[in-house]
C-alpha cells in the first residue's frame, strides 16, 4: 500500500469516526450519505473461520493464512468497484472445530455485515454453519471441507473449492484399476457413514470396469483384531484390498494383513492417507495407495507458494492455497458485479471462471467444483508421497502435473 | 483346511491374552466375591507404561527386545502399586459393605483411572514403536509370527506359574483358605488384609504383562481399551466358572476360538444366497454372483456377549463350575 493511500484511508476512517459519534466505526457501504469520507474508500468485510485452538489449531492458521494473503494482494492491487477505491479487511474467526461454536460464530460475522466468508475448516463446522450464511444471503467458499453433504442441502449461497469425498472412491478405485490391474479385490469398511460410502463408490467404480469384488466385510471404527477378517479374505486370494476407515483401524488392518503374509495391494482413502500410518504398520505400511481430496499444497502455483513463504515465513501446510483461492474468488466476482452487496456479486460468483492457484475453478450447480482434483499417494519410507493427479476421469502422473501447472 | 488352520492361530492368540486377563477377574471374585470391573484399566495402564519407557527408549542403543523387556518390568510394579493402592482405598473400607456398594465403586474406580490415563497419555490412539523385527513360520498353509509365539508361551507359562504359587506355596495356601472362609481363616492366624491385598497385586501384575502383549501385537494402546478388553475378559471368566482359576484359563482360550471362528464364518453360514431354495427366493439379489449377508463380521466383539448370555441362562456356574472349595 502506497504512503498516500493509506493516510487518505486513515483521515477517511477519522472522519467516519466523528461522523458516526458513539457508534461502532463501520463505513456503511452503501449509504454515502451517512459517512461522508467513505466516497474515498469503500470497506469490505471478508470473513474466515477455522480453528485457531485445540488439535488442528495449525490447520485452521494455515487456511486463514492464504485468505489473508488474497486479502493483502488484493489490497495492494488497490482495487476499484463502482469507481471506489476497495479496503478489504479480513474477520478472522475461531470455531474450535466444534459444531456448536461453528453457528455462534456464522451468526457472529452474518452481524458484522461481512460481504463473503472463506471457511469454515470442517465439514462438521461447515454444515451446521451454512443455513445461517443462507439466510443472510451471504456467500460461503470453503477451501476444505469435502463432506458431499454440505452442497447437497441445496444452498444457494454455499460453494467449495475442493473435492468432495464420493468423488475420491472413483478417483481411488480408478487409479488402482488402471495402475494394479486387479482380477479380484476385496473391500472393507468400519460401519461408519464415510466408511461404507467411500467403499460403496470403490465398489462400484471397480464393478462398473468388470472388476470382481467379494463380498463386503466389515468392521467397526474401534476393531482392533481383523485377523479373522483378513484370514478369510486370503483363502480367497485377492489382488487388491481397499479399506473405508480411519487411520486408527487401517494401520493395525494393514499390518495383520502383511503378518498373515497377504501379497495384495492395499488402498485407502483419506482417513488412512496421512503419515500416522507408518506408525502404526510399521514396515507394513510400504506401498500403500491412498486419495485425498484436492492436491497438495506444493503443488500449488508457485507464484502463490512464494508469495506465502515471504509473507509468513513458512510453507503452506495443506488448504492453504484452496482458501487463497476462494478469497480470490469472493473478490473477483464483487469486481465482475461492480458491487460488494452480496445479493448483486452472489449470480457473478455461480458463473465465474478464474484461474487460481490451484487451477481453473468453474462451479456446478450445487456450488461444487467442476472437475475437482484428487491425489493419489503411495508410502514411501515412512511418508506419503504423491504418485499422481486425478481430474475429470484422467490420471496424470505427479511429475507431469507440476511441471503442467508451471 | 489352511484358513481354519489360521483361525484356530489368531483364536489361541487373543484367548490367550483373555485369559490372563480373566485371571485377575476370577482371583479376586475368588476371594472376596467382587466382580472387579477396573481390571481392564489395569491392563491399559500396562500397556501405556510400557508404551511411554519403549518409545523413550527406541532408538537407543539396546537391542530391541531389551527394549521391550524393560518395558515390560517397568510396567509391572506400576500396576501393582495400582492395584495395591485400588484395593486399599477404594474396596476394603467397603468389605463389610452390602455387595452393590463395592460394585459400583468397581466401576466408578475404572472411569477414574481411565480419565487419568487420558490426561497423561492424550485421547489418540498410540502407535507402539514396531521395533521388533516380525519373523513369520508357515506350517500347512498357516502362519505365526514369532511375536505371536512369544505371547502363547507367556501367556502360558504365566498360568502355569499361577497354578504353582495358589497350590504350592504357603501364600498360596492362605489365599484359598480366605476364599474359603476368611473368618476361619483368620482364626488360623492367616493375615487376611495382606492376602487380600496379594491377590490384587498379583493380578495386577498379570494385567501389566497381558497389556504389553496385546499393545505389541496389534500395536496399539488408547486410554479406552481396557474397557472392551476387560468385558470380554469378564465374558471369559464367567463362562470358565468365575472363581475358578482353570476354568478362566479355559474360558478365555474358548472365547478366543469362539470370536475367530465366528467372525471368520459366520459371513459365509448367514449368506442366504448359499442355500439353493432361498437363493431361488430371493431371485435377483442372489443373481450374477450375488450376495445377500444377514450377519457380517462386524458382529465378532458381540460373540463374548452372546457366550455370557448363552451360559448365564443354560449353565450359570459355568463350565467348569465355581467350585467354592478351591477357588482362590
Amino acid at each position: 500500500m502506497n504512503r498516500t493511500a493509506s493516510i487518505t484511508l486513515t483521515v477517511a476512517l477519522a472522519f467516519a469516526m466523528a461522523g458516526c459519534g458513539d457508534k461502532k466505526p463501520e463505513p456503511k457501504a452503501d449509504k454515502g450519505a451517512a459517512a461522508p469520507a467513505a466516497e474515498a474508500a469503500l470497506e469490505v468485510k471478508i470473513g474466515h473461520v477455522g480453528p485457531l485452538t485445540g488439535g488442528i489449531a495449525h490447520l485452521g492458521k494455515d487456511n486463514e493464512n492464504g485468505a489473508r494473503l488474497a486479502i493483502e494482494e488484493a489490497n495492494a492491487a488497490g482495487i476499484k468497484i463502482d469507481g471506489k477505491a476497495v479496503k478489504f479487511t479480513l474477520v478472522a474467526e475461531d470455531d474450535q472445530a466444534d459444531p456448536k461454536v461453528g453457528t455462534t460464530v456464522a451468526q457472529k460475522l452474518v452481524d458484522a455485515k461481512v460481504a463473503g466468508v472463506v471457511g469454515h475448516l470442517n465439514s462438521g463446522t461447515s454444515i451446521p454453519a451454512s443455513p445461517i450464511y443462507s439466510q443472510a444471503g451471504i456467500p460461503v467458499i470453503s477451501g476444505s471441507a469435502t463432506n458431499p453433504k454440505l452442497t447437497e442441502q441445496g444452498f444457494k449461497t454455499q460453494f467449495r473449492v475442493v473435492g468432495r469425498d464420493d468423488q475420491q472412491g472413483p478417483a481411488i478405485a480408478s487409479y488402482l484399476a488402471a495402475n494394479n490391474k486387479p482380477k479380484l479385490v476385496a473391500v472393507i469398511d468400519d460401519a461408519t457413514a464415510y466408511g461404507e460410502g467411500i467403499a460403496n463408490e470403490v465398489e462400484k467404480t471397480l464393478k462398473a470396469q468388470g472388476i470382481k469384488t467379494l463380498p463386503r466385510e466389515k468392521g467397526t471404527d474401534k476393531t482392533t483384531d481383523w485377523k479373522a477378517i483378513l484370514t478369510k479374505l486370503r483363502g480367497r486370494n485377492p489382488d487388491a484390498v481397499f479399506y473405508g476407515g480411519m487411520d486408527a483401524t487401517g494401520g493395525p488392518l494393514m499390518k495383520q494383513g502383511r503378518e498373515l503374509g497377504m501379497k495384495a495391494v492395499f488402498s485407502f482413502g483419506d482417513g488412512a492417507c496421512t503419515d500416522e500410518m507408518a506408525k502404526l504398520a510399521g514396515q507394513a505400511a510400504e506401498g500403500l495407495l491412498c486419495s485425498q481430496a484436492g492436491i497438495p499444497a506444493q503443488a500449488a502455483d508457485k507464484k502463490f507458494l512464494e508469495a506465502y513463504k515471504k509473507r509468513f515465513n513458512a510453507d503452506p501446510i495443506l488448504y492453504s492455497p484452496f482458501t487463497y483461492d476462494a478469497a480470490n474468488l469472493l473478490i473477483a466476482a464483487m469486481q465482475k458485479a461492480n458491487s460488494a452487496d452480496p445479493a448483486k456479486y452472489l449470480p457473478e460468483l455461480q458463473k465465474i471462471s478464474f484461474t487460481g492457484s490451484t487451477g481453473p475453478i468453474a462451479f456446478d450447480d450445487k456450488g461444487d467444483r467442476k472437475d475437482a482434483e484428487m491425489t493419489i499417494f503411495t508410502m514411501k519410507s515412512g511418508k506419503i508421497e504423491p504418485v499422481a493427479v486425478i481430474k475429470g476421469g484422467k490420471t496424470i502422473a505427479y511429475a507431469d502435473f507440476i511441471k503442467g501447472g508451471k | 483346511m489352511d484358513t481354519f488352520l489360521q483361525q484356530l492361530v489368531n483364536g489361541l492368540t487373543a484367548g490367550s491374552v483373555y485369559a490372563v486377563v480373566a485371571l485377575g477377574y476370577t482371583m479376586v471374585y475368588g476371594i472376596i466375591q467382587l466382580i472387579n470391573f477396573a481390571h481392564g484399566e489395569v491392563v491399559m495402564i500396562g500397556a501405556m507404561v510400557a508404551f511411554s519407557v519403549i518409545n523413550a527408549l527406541a532408538g537407543g542403543a539396546l537391542p530391541p527386545l531389551a527394549v521391550v523387556l524393560i518395558g515390560t518390568l517397568s510396567a509391572i510394579p506400576v500396576c501393582m502399586v495400582v492395584g495395591y493402592l485400588m484395593e486399599r482405598l477404594a474396596y476394603r473400607p467397603l468389605r463389610r459393605a452390602p455387595r452393590l456398594a463395592p460394585l459400583i465403586t468397581a466401576i466408578g474406580v475404572s472411569i477414574i483411572l481411565q480419565h487419568l490415563a487420558m490426561l497423561v497419555w492424550s485421547r489418540n490412539i498410540l502407535a507402539f514403536p514396531q521395533i521388533i523385527e516380525l519373523r513369520t513360520f508357515s506350517f500347512f498353509g498357516a502362519t505365526i509370527t514369532t511375536v505371536q509365539v512369544a505371547i502363547i508361551a507367556i501367556c502360558v507359562a504365566m498360568m502355569g506359574g499361577l497354578a504353582l504359587l495358589v497350590y504350592r506355596t504357603p501364600l498360596g495356601t492362605a489365599m484359598r483358605a480366605t476364599a474359603q472362609n476368611p473368618q476361619v481363616a483368620g482364626l488360623m492366624g492367616v493375615d487376611v488384609n495382606r492376602v487380600i491385598a496379594a491377590t490384587f497385586v498379583i493380578g495386577a501384575a498379570l494385567g501389566a504383562v497381558a497389556g504389553v502383549l496385546f499393545g505389541t501385537y496389534y500395536g496399539i494402546a488408547q486410554y479406552t481399551m481396557g474397557s472392551i478388553l476387560g468385558l470380554k475378559a469378564f465374558s471369559a471368566a464367567v463362562l470358565g466358572g468365575i472363581g475358578n482359576i482353570p476354568g478362566a484359563m479355559l474360558g478365555g482360550l474358548l472365547l478366543g476360538l469362539v470370536e475367530a471362528l465366528g467372525a471368520g464364518y459366520i459371513g459365509d453360514l448367514t449368506d442366504l444366497c448359499s442355500y439353493g431354495w432361498l437363493a431361488d427366493l430371493l431371485g435377483e439379489r442372489c443373481a450374477d454372483g450375488g450376495h445377500f449377508i444377514l450377519f457380517g463380521s462386524n458382529y465378532q466383539d458381540v460373540f463374548a456377549f452372546v457366550v455370557l448370555i448363552l451360559v448365564l441362562v443354560f449353565r450359570p456356574q459355568g463350565l467348569l463350575g465355581e467350585r467354592v472349595g478351591d477357588r482362590a
